[in-house]
């Protein structure tokens, strides 16, 4: 029976992460597929072809692209781990703003005050010199390494401080919302630096090339989906290890894993900085293809929609997270252009009827469909009324599961 | 060694308490409770709700610390300076009263999980499951009787299979002490004598403490019993001497 399990192992790496993975297999190469066939249409396809994805459309994929890897960092935490932000959109907005800062940089002398060294806000509101947080963000790579490591820092102290003082559960939420609204109001302010109310914008190239121009947003786009492909990777990666189940352990009965000897604080701090980082990167991403960021990514509510994609898409599975973010911002785009008034209240009742009907989310409706009408058949794996259960092609070889039960 | 020196007592313990009092809001959970378990003994304790029980497991594991008292193990630790993963990781397992499994993993998976050694986060993330685990993931598995459910969902054993699995999960951590709350709870007769066989196996290799109510299991481990009352030692002996004596017959097996 064990010999089983190690036949498995063996093989790349590759094969490693996407083992019983069928779903998320698909995905990716279905992700992969989309990030190389959109930009070739978008280049070489006449315009009015029916082959032809526009600029437009493009950008606003690429910008799905990121919220799915928002998604996917917010369900690596609250799907794995039990850890429940309301609170990640501070993140992702704060791995914006360091790509904007690159990107302020960038405008030089072209601004409407034409002062090379600083942008037009700080023109206007009279300073004379850089403020020194922002030395160094003239360079690429430097910006780069403030993507992950000022959402990374952050999480660190933050997590370190909750997770060691043991809160948890909805006072952790609380906490997180706190963090994000706190942020907020900081960005609002004018002298914090970053552009108060209006944030950073009238961004002109990126690594030199035109921001405007169709190439470059192609290598947005091929980036974001890169981006999403490497990110649920690297979650695959983190999940499918031991640590992975132990970070199951601590969101099923956290005591248990303690007792067990389990340093439950230090494997929420590596689970949360990594997310915080990946959803950083989203968010580098997002800026340049939207043009803009600005304090209203901190909002609080910004980081409860993340939590309802997960939750509409499936908690716990990751492809599910993907799934969930595109479909949902899918609705969005549609229903506030369709009937914008509403579409707050249609994100809310979906919310809650997902909770009500679809605890396993979209991606969990098929499996709930067989074990209702279908009962007879092969529920094997299946854990009762547990909500959390992941996906149910991730437990080992259910065909052989089932056949060794009976003997 | 120079915590040995603390001791009361001349002989070698595992578990070594003295006056240990925990309150909580003005409520004594433990009133100066001193205990003492040796190396390889198996002992049993009993006693009414609110005795104490669950309380000086919790002081033992590190969960809750003590108002005053000494706590030793292996006559060099100092358990009131630990939490509950150092304790567990110098050789102290739990047992919870409620089975706590981990649900949604695998039987094999909350074994593997449970082994000795790699807690840290990056011996985790390297994690690699080598023969010499495989081995002794066998080995526990057929002492508990779960073979063929190896790669099924926790969530979905019996009561009393899940409560041997958390048994296997302990003997994965390979402690020294074992600390088990009412393992018979829910079970069966025929699985409660099982158990009762199972410990005393496994006391020829571990100290074990086990707090049951079930006389008929006491009666079947065959080991000195413990009675605690209102968090201090009320008797301690044989069952049969205990079950005879009077303060005993007043406060718990009388009513």
């Amino acid at each position: 029976m064990t010999s089983n399990i190690s036949n498995n192992i063996k093989g790349g790496p590759l094969t490693r992460l996407l083992m019983n993975d069928a779903a998320g297999r698909r995905l990716m190469l279905i992700l992969m597929a989309v990030s190389v066939l959109v930009p070739l249409s978008n280049l070489f396809m006449p315009e009015g072809s029916l082959l032809h994805v526009s600029t437009y459309t493009m950008t606003l994929l690429g910008k799905y692209l990121c919220y799915a890897l928002l998604a996917i960092a917010v369900d690596l935490i609250w799907g794995y781990c039990g850890i429940l932000s309301l609170g990640h959109g501070a993140f992702f907005a704060l791995g914006g703003y360091a790509m904007g800062m690159y990107l302020m940089r960038q405008i030089g002398d072209r601004g409407v005050y034409a002062n090379p060294d600083l942008p037009d806000f700080m023109v206007f509101l009279n300073w004379t010199e850089l403020p020194w947080y922002w030395l160094g963000f003239d360079q690429f790579w430097f910006a780069m390494i403030m993507v992950l490591a000022v959402p990374g820092l952050l999480a660190f102290v933050f997590g370190a401080l909750a997770f060691r003082s043991r809160v948890t559960g909805v006072y952790l939420s609380i906490i997180t919302q706190a963090l994000t609204y706190a942020l907020l109001l900081a960005f609002f302010r004018n002298d914090m630096g970053f552009g108060g109310n209006n944030g950073l914008t009238d961004f002109k190239d990126i690594l030199g090339f035109d921001l405007q121009a169709d190439s470059t947003r192609v290598a947005l786009f091929f980036a974001s989906g890169i981006a999403l492909v490497g990110g649920y990777l690297i979650s695959r990666f983190i999940v499918t290890s031991k640590l992975g189940r132990v970070l199951i352990a601590i969101r099923d009965s956290e005591s248990r894993a303690r007792f067990l000897g389990y340093r439950v604080e230090w494997y929420k701090l590596f689970v949360f900085v990594v997310s915080s980082m990946l959803a950083g990167v989203a968010g580098a991403l997002y800026v340049p293809q939207v043009g803009i960021i600005n304090p209203g990514e901190f909002a609080p509510i910004n980081s409860i929609e993340i939590i309802i994609w997960v939750a509409v898409g499936g908690r716990g599975t990751l492809y599910g997270a993907v799934i969930g973010a595109l479909l949902v911002n899918y609705a969005k785009t549609y229903f506030t252009g369709a009937f914008a008034e509403l579409w707050l209240f249609m994100l809310g009742g979906l919310f809650v009827l997902t909770t009500l009907y679809l605890p396993k989310g979209v991606v969990g409706l098929w499996a709930q469909i067989k074990e209702k009408y279908l009962s007879s058949g092969g529920s094997a794996g299946s854990s009762g009324g547990s909500s959390t259960g992941g996906n149910p092609s991730d437990s080992p070889a259910p065909g052989t599961e089932k056949a060794e039960g009976k003997a | 060694m120079s915590l040995a020196k603390t001791k009361h007592i001349d002989q070698p313990t595992v578990l070594y308490m003295d006056g240990v009092s925990v309150s909580f809001d003005g409520f004594k959970a433990l009133n100066s409770l001193s205990l003492f378990i040796q190396p390889g003994e198996m002992r049993a304790i009993i006693g009414p709700n609110g005795a104490g029980k669950t309380t000086m497991m919790d002081v033992i594991t590190g969960k809750t610390r003590p108002d005053t008292g000494t706590i030793l193990f292996n006559d060099e630790h100092d358990l009131t300076r630990y939490d509950e993963a150092q304790v567990a990781n110098m050789g102290v397992g739990r047992k919870f009263q409620k089975p706590s499994v981990i649900e949604s993993l695998t039987v094999f998976e909350n074994l593997e999980m449970s082994l000795k050694g790699g807690r840290s986060v990056w011996q985790a993330l390297a994690h690699k499951l080598t023969g010499e685990k495989r081995d002794k993931i066998d080995e526990i598995i057929s002492m508990i009787d779960l073979k063929d459910r190896l790669h099924e969902e926790a969530g979905s054993l019996s009561h009393g299979q899940k409560q041997w699995l958390e048994i296997g999960m302990l003997l994965g951590q390979e402690p020294e002490l074992l600390l088990i709350d009412e393992p018979a709870a829910g079970m069966t007769d025929e699985e409660t004598m099982k158990t009762a066989e199972l410990f005393k196996e496994l006391s020829k290799k571990h100290s074990l403490m086990v707090v049951e109510h079930d006389m008929d299991f006491i009666e079947a481990l065959d080991c000195r019993v413990t009675v605690l009352h209102e968090g201090s030692v009320l008797a301690e002996g044989s069952l049969e001497n205990v079950k005879n004596n009077q303060k005993v017959i007043e406060v718990y097996l009388g009513r």
